[in-house]
């Protein structure tokens, strides 16, 4: 007889899928944090003056600031002496087409089931992919720029677009906002950039692919996305990560600009190598995210976190103008050793604006998941409104679970709700689903997909089926 | 179709099927009787293959084939079916949802392609009609907020969506009134056939007036205690159980 302990170990103990490594030759800056460090990155990127300028203030503010220790989660600091804060994958020549990029690399692509080609042809999906730290292909770019529509890299936009960049770069995070946005402030190496001029609505999703390839480097992508004026833009980001025994360093900033009337709609799915199944190794991935809505503006973030070692991340909205609307959808899954401390900020400061917060918590094996949220109310946001609903699941025993939810009113027509459950999958459940035919691993996804729903729908299509296949596969197992 | 032998059957250190013997052949209804704790219910999750419970000696041979070493999910395949006394709620997998993952995890293990989502769609018509459900019914969450009634009406419709060979109708009688009671029972004998088979658990003679049974056992301590025919269960509930108890006991 098989107890449920034994039962929940083989079924949340699987191995990560995406564990393989892509043999490219790449361009390394020696490890460690420098001011000399960072004008090699700024040199090699070939960024004007002001950038650098940038850069080496944020890494001033950098030396004065301290790791934070607030979170639920507990790892050892990465030594940042020892991290390569550059590496770029060596190229020959610009990139004039698909068939140029580097065959070896766009197998990498296709063992993520996202191969360009396919991308490029069938889905109509444009993708700015970012390995390490180089944004390799751009692809639709043409066809966007007919409306207007800027979708580059970063480091494209820093040296065409030096005035958007130079206007909002920071603004949203500001570079002494915390240390892990700092230091990205100091060394980011390159990240996606977008902006959607006055009234359009983009036709497409727009897409970017994340991944840490080379050993021992930290990716600090910076993201920068600006909806003018009644403009709507959907934007998909997705993470994934080599098998590695050293953590891996990932600090990112994302910054979301809505002006007024306009819409933006932020969904990742976040699938970062967690470490094996002794806690060994994995991605640390901290991550600053806020977007700053003007009036009768809307952003919404929606996540699926399945991934990282540790996590410490809360997209947040600053609802600035006069009915805005913030929303946070988030699914985040720990399994084996994973920590979690994740969950969002809505900050309302004008009058009636909007918030609604989604979490639901998944925690298997030993992992430990927190929600961390606060809903801040200004003295001038008459009538705001917040509904929260924290929800998590747990299954077996080890694992934990912790809800941190932070409240502050200073206006009395506030109206704020917050619903909170924890439940388990239980033995009752997986039994009811096998006397219907349907076998343990199936069981698990159907129960987490459904309990995962509220979040999942608000993912466009495509990514929806991508993220509920992801949970199966961080929740399955060997069974049988 | 169903045959038990010898059957003891524990839950961690305790005996609750005390040497269990029942056959049941196609076309058949059994009842099952017996007070609070006789083992009814162990009776029915065992067959179905619940992992809680540890078979000590004797066997169950469904179709010529020892169950022993069958899972749950592989008992289902085979055509058996339990309907729950409580069924679980799964919020945010709606019915059809879940009948559909049902009915084609069932097809795969048997080899076949999944069902045709307009076939589906016209079966689920068709079998909600029979139980007198409403099509609202079909996108609420599995059994969450579902009165008991509801509860058990969807236990029967799931039933007749899978079309089982054996079917086990755990205390369906509890929790539902006069009106949903005939309306259940009417759909259970609307899906007897010569080639199926049911075994109805239950505390009283009520359900038996609707589903007519062909064989009545009492259970007692884990042991069946005496067979009869359809009068068995009208002579319980004039005299009780305790008669039976005490011819046990001798």
């Amino acid at each position: 007889m098989k107890t449920e302990e034994s039962y929940l170990d083989e079924v949340t103990a699987s191995e990560y899928k995406y564990g393989f490594y892509t043999d490219i030759e790449s361009d390394k800056v020696p490890a460690g944090l420098s001011e000399e460090v960072i004008r090699i990155i700024s040199a090699k990127k070939g960024e004007p003056e002001w950038m650098l300028k940038w850069r080496l203030e944020a890494y001033e503010q950098f030396l004065t600031m301290k790791e934070p220790d607030w979170a639920n989660v507990s790892y050892p600091k990465p030594d940042l002496q020892a991290i390569s804060f550059y590496s770029a994958p060596k190229r020959k020549k610009e990139l004039e087409s698909l068939d140029e990029v580097d065959p070896e690399l766009l197998k990498t692509f296709e063992k993520l089931g996202i191969s360009l080609d396919e991308q490029k042809r069938l889905s109509g999906v444009a993708m700015d992919v970012v390995v390490d730290s180089i944004s390799v292909k751009t692809t639709f770019r043409e066809k966007l720029g007919e409306l207007g529509i800027i979708f580059c890299s970063i480091s494209d936009a820093i040296k065409e677009y030096p005035d958007l960049v130079k206007k909002y770069l920071g603004t949203v995070v500001p570079r002494s906002d915390n240390f892990y946005a700092s230091l990205n402030s100091a060394v980011f190496t390159d990240g996606s950039f977008c902006y959607i001029p006055k009234g359009v609505r983009c036709p497409m999703e727009l897409s970017t692919y994340f991944r840490i390839n080379e050993a021992g480097t930290g990716q600090f992508e910076r993201t920068l996305l600006i909806a003018d004026e009644a403009s709507y833009v959907s934007y998909l980001e997705g993470c994934t990560a080599p098998m590695r025994d050293e953590n891996q360093l990932h600090a990112a900033v994302v910054e979301l600009v809505a002006l007024d009337d306009a819409e933006i709609k932020y969904s990742t799915v976040q699938n970062w190598y967690p470490g094996d199944k002794n806690g060994k190794g994995g991605v640390f991935n901290f991550v600053t995210k806020r977007g700053i809505c003007e009036r009768n503006a809307k952003i919404s973030w929606t996540q699926v976190e399945t991934g990282s070692a540790v996590t410490w991340k809360y997209p947040s909205c600053i609802l600035k103008g006069e009915n805005s609307v913030g929303e946070f959808y988030s699914v985040a899954v720990t399994n084996n050793y994973q920590q979690a401390d994740t969950g969002t900020k809505m900050i309302h400061l004008g009058k009636n604006t909007k918030s609604t917060i989604i979490s639901k918590g998944i925690c298997a094996g030993k992992s430990n998941g927190s929600y961390r949220g606060l809903v801040k109310i200004g003295p001038r946001a008459e009538n705001a409104r917040n509904f929260s609903q924290c929800d998590s699941l747990l299954m077996g025993s080890s694992c934990g679970s912790h809800t941190f939810p932070y409240i502050e009113t200073q206006n009395k027509s506030a109206k704020v709700e917050h619903e909170a459950t924890t439940s388990k999958i239980g033995e009752d459940q997986i039994f009811y689903c096998k006397q219907r035919g349907i076998g343990e691993e199936e069981a698990i996804a159907l129960i987490v997909n459904g309990y995962c729903k509220d979040v999942l729908s608000q993912l466009p299509m495509e990514f929806a089926v991508e993220a509920q296949k992801l949970l199966a596969i961080s929740l399955e197992g060997s069974v049988g | 179709m169903l045959k038990i032998t010898n059957l003891h059957a524990n839950i961690g250190d305790k005996e609750i099927l005390k040497g269990i013997n029942l056959e049941v052949k196609p076309g058949e209804i059994h009842a099952i009787m017996g007070p609070n704790g006789s083992g009814k219910s162990t009776l029915s999750s065992v067959i179905a293959g619940r992992e809680d419970y540890e078979i000590t000696a004797g066997h169950i041979d469904f179709e010529g084939e020892d169950l022993s070493d069958l899972g749950a999910e592989e008992r289902a395949h085979k055509g058996i079916f339990l309907s729950f006394q409580y069924p679980v709620e799964i919020p945010g997998v709606t019915v059809t949802n879940f009948i559909k993952t049902a009915i084609n995890e069932t097809r795969k293990a048997r080899g076949e392609e999944p069902m045709p989502a307009n076939i589906m769609l016209k079966q689920m018509r068709e079998k909600m009609g029979l139980l007198e459900i409403d099509s609202a019914f079909l996108s609420r969450s599995l059994n969450a907020g579902f009165s008991g009634g509801e509860k058990k009406r969807n236990e029967i419709f799931q039933m007749a969506m899978l079309e089982p060979k054996l079917a086990i109708l755990d205390e369906t009688d509890s929790g539902l009134d006069i009106d949903a009671l005939r309306i259940v029972a009417s759909g259970v004998n609307k899906l007897r056939s010569k080639d199926n088979a049911i075994i109805v658990i239950t505390h009283y003679q009520r359900l038996l007036e609707h589903i007519v049974p062909d064989f009545v056992h009492v259970l007692h301590k884990g042991r069946i205690v005496k067979s009869g025919d359809k009068n068995l269960a009208l002579e319980l509930e004039a005299k009780g159980y305790d008669w039976l108890k005490e011819e046990a006991a001798v």
